[in-house]
């Protein structure tokens, strides 16, 4: 019988979110094809979180060892090559987050299996898989199959699965211990770097602002600083405006900033990348304003305007302004 | 500090209507405006700051045709101090496997101290062309990094996690680093670099030269079909002359009670 190999990812004692939905994928493709799922854990003092998603598979391989506290993707790869070696499961399934872009290639090379990265969502066929992926931000959907090989990897997009348990499983736990075979490290970790927090915490705000690369210049951002102004919101925004230093980094939303949930978001000049929208998935009402009618945020968005936010940003900055004189 | 910089020419879609081909397996490039990867062009500064500070030479390099030769033109302009174009004919029949495997044995042959990849390319956004090269070539690697210092022989690095969230580490060189955007501010190309570009060196070499063929290069992943995203109802529009418009907005905002 055929194994799905699950990846766990956890990050200081927590078992993140993307595991759960990796479990979900695998369960179902589990229960479709008659195959199991097995789930990987490896760091130090990781007991408990195999405890949380016993119920998700039917083995879980646990490799518990002092060498493993801090997550490398070259020890990952070695001891996740051997079980694929020992096992050839028919998909490995990694998160597509920071640490899963490192581990997967260079994971696939290894192996010498395919990879497939940022999958949105996996189809079996005929003996082996279809993964539909995303090309140009979304912009394009794209349906990859693998070349024979005796199984693939595939990362997956944060958020795309639900954090469900699906089927009733119940997992042999297997300790495994940490391969004496040496592996030389050549990184090692330092520590952990928070994002200096600001004046304002935008996870907190009710209505928020948000400007993208659209703006253009630097003094433009002035404009949307009006309208919030005008609004009384907040202002945040898209990653490109934190690159070129425009904004400071505890404005940003997405996945390599904030998560927001305010009552209304009013995205300008955004073009609606996953990695952005990501963060404003807790958002009541996202109001879009953007030039391009072919803009990926205008399929996420409630309500959007196609228009050039330099005509438009002005009349409802005026607009408001004459609502509240009454 | 040798270093070794991975670039890839890619087209501007904002405002476009994207046009899938014939075959079904990419869109139409013919009428598009092509531009350096951000990525790269950051990756790109960044090897030209560290040769400031600690010498060396930057060498940039891309798989593609000549009408890619623009973006290590451009390099050159930035700074890089000579340019390889590897001409593999159509490169669309490669996976991220073949083009690393390309890059890797172009590397091998190179002195270096640091390699730079680009996180994500911005057309077929991959994301693995990097990491899979260090693993040919062997090389220590970081991911999706946003600063680097070189102490003693090593770099200090800052990863990028989730949630704003960085990971500092020491990696041994040489290494392979997978740059972000945001690590430091490209400079502008000056009428200078590009006059100095024009003397600089641009080698363009084939697989043959590489002792590659296509056996060795064949993908392990086959693009089935490429397709418009599915319809989804959508964001409701707001039509109609500004003012109109003015007035949805606020009548939107009211209801969701953010407008006092
Ligand atoms: C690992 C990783 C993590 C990331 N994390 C984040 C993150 O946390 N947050 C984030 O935002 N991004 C993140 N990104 C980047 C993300 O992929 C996108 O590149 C980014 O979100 C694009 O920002 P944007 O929409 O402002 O810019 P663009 O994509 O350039 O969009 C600009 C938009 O403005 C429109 N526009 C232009 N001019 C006008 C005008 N005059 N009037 C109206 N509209 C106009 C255009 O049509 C376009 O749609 C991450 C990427 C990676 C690889
Ligand atoms: C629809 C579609 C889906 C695809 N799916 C897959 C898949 O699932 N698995 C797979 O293995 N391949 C896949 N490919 C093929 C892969 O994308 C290509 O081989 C491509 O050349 C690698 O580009 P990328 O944009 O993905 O690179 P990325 O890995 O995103 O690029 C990262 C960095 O690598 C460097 N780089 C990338 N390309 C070059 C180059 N030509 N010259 C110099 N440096 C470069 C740059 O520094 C760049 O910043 C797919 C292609 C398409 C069109």
């Amino acid at each position: 019988m055929s194994e799905i190999f699950v990846i766990v990812e956890h990050r200081l004692g927590d078992t993140r979110d993307i595991t759960f939905e990796m479990l979900w994928k695998a369960g179902e493709l589990a229960q479709k094809l008659s195959y199991t799922v097995t789930a990987i854990i490896l760091g130090h003092d990781v007991k408990s979180l195999a405890e949380n998603i016993s119920d998700r598979a039917d083995k879980i391989i646990i490799f518990d060892d002092e060498r493993l506290k801090n997550f490398n993707a070259d020890i990952h790869k070695e001891i996740i090559y051997t079980l694929i070696q020992e096992s050839k499961p028919a998909l490995t399934l990694i998160g597509n987050t920071s640490w899963g872009m490192e581990l997967a290639p260079c994971l696939s090379v290894k192996t010498d299996l395919p990879l497939a990265t940022d999958c949105i969502d996996i189809t079996p066929k005929d003996n082996t898989f279809i993964a539909q992926r995303q090309m140009f931000n979304g912009k394009i959907f794209s349906n990859i199959s693998f070349a024979k090989s005796e199984g693939c990897l595939l990362t997956i997009r944060a958020g795309v699965f639900p954090k469900d348990k699906i089927g009733d499983r119940k997992a042999q736990i297997i300790q495994q211990d940490f391969p004496v075979t040496d592996i030389p490290v050549k990184k090692s970790f330092i520590e952990f770097v928070e994002t200096a927090a600001g004046d304002v915490d935008i996870t907190q705000a009710e209505l928020l602002i948000s400007v993208g690369r659209g703006i253009g210049e630097e003094e433009n951002i002035s404009l949307i600083k009006e309208l919030a102004e005008a609004l009384g919101g907040v202002v945040s925004c898209s990653r490109p405006i934190v690159d070129k230093n425009w904004l400071p980094k505890y404005l940003q939303v997405g996945t390599s900033g904030k998560s927001v949930s305010p009552k209304v978001y009013i995205a300008v000049g955004i073009s609606g990348a996953f990695q952005h929208m990501a963060g404003t998935s807790g958002a009541g009402v996202i109001i879009a304003v953007n030039k391009d009618p072919k803009a990926p945020i205008f399929r996420t968005a409630d309500y959007g305007i196609v228009d050039d936010l330099f005509k438009i940003v002005p009349v409802l900055k005026d607009k408001i302004l004459e609502v509240k004189k009454g | 500090m040798d270093i070794v910089v991975c670039v890839k020419r890619v087209p501007l879609t904002e405002e476009v209507d994207l046009v899938i081909d014939e075959q079904k397996k990419g869109i139409k490039k013919d009428q598009l405006a092509f531009v350096l990867n951000d990525w790269d062009n950051y990756a790109i500064e960044e090897a030209i700051i560290l040769k400031e500070k600690h010498g060396g030479e930057v060498v940039a390099i891309t798989v593609g045709s000549e009408d890619d030769e623009e973006v290590l033109r451009r390099s050159l302009a930035m700074g890089a101090d000579r340019a390889i174009r590897v001409d593999a004919g159509d490169i669309r029949r490669f996976d991220s496997f073949g083009i690393s495997k390309i890059l890797a044995r172009v590397v091998k042959d190179l002195p270096y101290d640091l390699v730079f990849t680009g996180v994500l390319a911005d057309d077929d956004n991959g994301g693995m062309v990097g990491i899979m090269m260090a693993e040919e070539l062997k090389l220590n690697h970081a991911c999706m990094v946003t600063a680097i210092e070189i102490e003693d022989g090593k770099a200090r690095t800052t990863s990028e996690l989730e949630g704003g969230l960085g990971e500092a580490s020491l990696v041994e060189l040489p290494a392979l680093i997978t740059i972000q955007t945001g690590i430091n501010e490209p400079r502008y190309v000056s009428i200078l670099g590009i006059r100095k570009a024009a003397k600089k060196e641009l080698k363009i070499i084939n697989l043959a030269d590489l002792g590659l063929s296509d056996e060795k290069l064949s993908p392990k992943t086959i693009v089935e079909e490429v397709y418009l995203p599915p319809e989804t109802e959508g964001a409701q529009m707001l039509t109609g002359d500004p003012d109109t418009i003015a007035s949805d907005f606020i009548e939107i905002l009211t209801k969701k009670g953010v407008m006092e």
